[in-house]
């Protein structure tokens, strides 16, 4: 299932966290592991359909960058996680608000600009945060939130905790000078976060090819000695195995690590992108012969550890409860105006 | 004659100009083989090929910088920085290098290139992607700043920028780039530093920038139909250099001046020409001058908060009516 450009992890032996590359998939889940991604899978990926159709109904507005075809890569990686770790991210944010444990009724009710988003209205798809989720955004300016996931581990280590930021961005932010300056840092200081980069394959229009001279993101880190991994964002397995390592290796106080997610991208860009620069046989390929959800529906009726009818079930539960947040968004009242004048300042 | 909108006036723009000057280079995201986020730059690397027409990574520093290096030798390069709230993200060379070089170097160095961004609201896109900061540019010595409001203010601004000598940052407003406008047919070309009297009055001047132009307009003419005070609408077009004599002509005619801003309130282009104003003309004027403006706020994503905070067309009667009353 490895995806086809899926390389060896190169990183210099003596920074080597692991023994073998996580590239490959990572130890079996048990029958409650796959169940509990599947499901949180799904629930990423209907809340995004929903938000998709409610948006071409009008109901969202701005922007609105849909995660579906990556959420391998949040959730295997929150299934490794612990509590207190972090996550911040750019504006294709809704499925580590999901992953984050976020109320779905609150996220989409941000997306319709109600009163009961998570902002008020006032940050609309690409900001939203929650505190007591340790999910520090949603952030639109590309690249923004790497130095800024640097500074929540910064403040980690300075405070002795265990805690690990994960600062997820994307191919085409990896090509932002202040993320060459936060590896530097973090580096130099010993800094506990992940940078997780999750290569989807395009920037907008722009192929990585196109767009990066060193296209294996995972040796973006080597001139600041820091390590990095391929590894397979489509299959939970793997990505939940590779975060375990840089997680341990983060807490024992190596310094950051990178983690090349290779993911895709189903949809557009957002939801205004015609998709020109790739082909339909692309996406399809990509949809019947790697897709995250399917792997673990496959694996999970092979062996028999669930029926046609229990995953009919799951589905249905899933779709309850993004179907409720559809209809609590679509009801909740517009913002009051004087909502404008709070938190300009404290 | 033709009619085209804001956007294919910006791309008949760029190829106006790189067809006739081979110095011309364009660079930015997603500019070329994409033609553009706002499909405002189509055809032109079809056009003019991936040499002259440059897809760039999204390095916002990098592309202002080689756009710079590369006119510091005499190239006349137009990069486009897609959002105007990137800005921030290169302003190193905004604010430090491209406005100062040519100072700095007793004039040896020259800097002749355009930044084109998008910029303002009406989209929903919230406090990261709405922004209207003209004021960010208009405040470094060194730059010049345009924002048209028409399809044929795009094509001839925009050629007189390329071909100033100096650094120009271009202002085009993303929720005009569907509008229609007659543009006349073959070369465009204007001059910049000059504003536009797009309505004669009497009674009153609004001044008005990019998206507020067309709601200066609209309410002029109700202000005329409904409260019979007559209102001259002046296009600034042009923040730096500014065509004070256009203002204070038309202040001098009006004695009383109101100002029409998208950006926030705090220190807005307005509060610049309401000082020059005060300064030049303080006995011609029967009363306050007024800003209209958004209020000093980040811009919020939901629909109806973002529509309460721009100056609408209602907005503007009702203040010009009350203190005109
Ligand atoms: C500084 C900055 N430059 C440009 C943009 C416009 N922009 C938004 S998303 C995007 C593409 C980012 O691609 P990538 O990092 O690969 O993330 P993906 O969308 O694939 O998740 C661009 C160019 C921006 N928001 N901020
Ligand atoms: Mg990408």
């Amino acid at each position: 299932m490895a995806l086809a450009n899926n390389k060896q992890a190169a990183t210099p032996a003596a920074r080597n966290p692991s023994d073998k590359p996580s590239s490959a998939s990572g130890p079996e889940f048990a029958k409650e592991q796959e169940l509990l991604a599947l499901r949180e899978m799904l629930l990423i990926r209907r809340f995004e359909e929903k938000s998709g159709q409610m948006y071409g109904m009008g109901l969202i507005g701005g922007f609105c960058h849909l995660y579906i075809g990556q959420e391998a890569v949040v959730v295997g990686l929150k299934m490794a996680m612990q509590d207190g770790d972090q996550m911040i991210t750019a504006y294709r944010d809704h499925g580590h608000m999901i992953a984050s444990g976020m109320d779905p009724k609150g996220v989409m009710a941000e997306l319709t600009g109600r009163r009961s988003g998570y902002s008020r209205g006032k940050g609309g798809s690409m900001h939203m945060f929650s505190l007591e989720k340790h999910f520090f955004g949603g952030h639109g300016i590309v690249g923004a939130q790497v130095s800024l996931g640097t500074g929540l581990a910064f403040a980690n280590r300075y405070r002795k905790n265990s805690s690990v930021s994960l600062t997820f961005f994307g191919d085409g932010a990896a090509n932002q000078g202040q993320v060459a300056e936060s590896f530097n840092m973090a580096e130099l200081w010993k800094l506990p976060v992940i940078y997780v980069i999750e290569n989807n394959r395009y920037a907008m229009g722009t192929s990585v090819s196109r767009a990066s001279a060193q296209t294996d993101f995972s040796k973006r880190g080597l001139s600041f000695n820091i390590p990095g991994e391929q590894v397979d964002g489509m299959d939970v397995r793997a990505v939940k195995a590779a975060g375990e390592k840089a997680l341990k290796w983060c807490r024992e106080g190596n310094g950051p690590i990178i983690l090349e997610m290779l993911t895709y991208r189903y949809r557009g860009h957002s939801m205004s992108d015609p998709a020109k620069y790739r082909t339909k046989e692309e996406v399809e390929k990509m949809r019947s012969e790697q897709d995250p959800i399917e792997q673990v529906r496959t694996r999970l009726l092979a062996k028999k550890l669930a029926t046609e009818d229990d995953l009919k079930k799951i589905d249905a539960q899933v779709r309850a409860i993004v179907n409720e947040a559809a209809e609590f968004a679509t009801h909740d009242p517009e913002p009051d105006p004087s909502e404008l004048y709070t938190d300009v300042l404290a | 004659m033709a009619e085209l909108t804001y956007r294919d006036a910006v791309s008949r723009a760029i190829a106006q100009e790189m067809a006739r000057d081979n110095n011309v280079v364009f660079l930015g995201e997603d500019i070329g083989k994409a033609g553009g986020v706002f499909k405002a730059t189509v055809g032109l690397y079809e056009r003019f090929g991936p040499l002259r027409v440059r897809d760039t990574p999204i390095s916002e520093q990098a592309i202002l910088g080689a756009a710079m290096g590369a006119a510091m030798t005499g190239l006349k390069p137009i990069a486009e920085i897609m959002f105007s709230d990137f800005l921030a993200v290169c302003f190193d060379h905004i604010a430090n290098e491209m406005a100062k070089n040519r100072y700095m170097s007793n004039g040896q160095l020259k800097c002749p290139l355009v930044v084109r961004t998008a910029n303002g609201a009406g989209s929903r896109f919230g406090a990261q992607h709405s922004q209207s900061v003209e004021n960010w540019a208009m405040m470094i010595p060194g730059l010049k700043v345009v924002a048209p409001s028409s399809p044929a203010d795009v094509i001839g601004l925009f050629a007189a920028a390329v071909r100033d000598p100096d650094p120009v940052i271009f202002f085009e407003h993303k929720s005009l780039y569907g509008m229609k406008g007659e543009v006349p047919d073959g070369e465009i070309l204007d001059t910049l530093g000059t504003a536009k009297i797009l309505r004669p009055g009497k009674d009153a001047t609004i001044i008005a920038l990019a998206l507020m132009v067309g709601r200066a307009m609209e309410a002029a003419e109700r202000l005329k139909a409904e409260h019979g005070i007559d209102c001259e609408v002046i296009d600034v077009r042009s923040l730096v250099p500014l065509d004070t004599r256009c203002i204070l002509g038309s202040v001098a005619k009006t004695h009383r001046l109101f100002t029409v801003e998208e950006n926030p309130r705090l220190c807005g282009w307005g509060a610049e020409i309401a000082s020059i104003v005060a300064d030049e003309s303080f006995y011609d004027l029967d009363g306050p001058i007024v800003r209209i403006t958004t209020p000093h706020l980040p811009l919020p994503a939901a629909d109806n908060l973002e529509d309460v905070v721009l100056p609408t067309v209602d907005r503007i009667v009702d203040t010009v009516k009350r203190s005109m009353a």
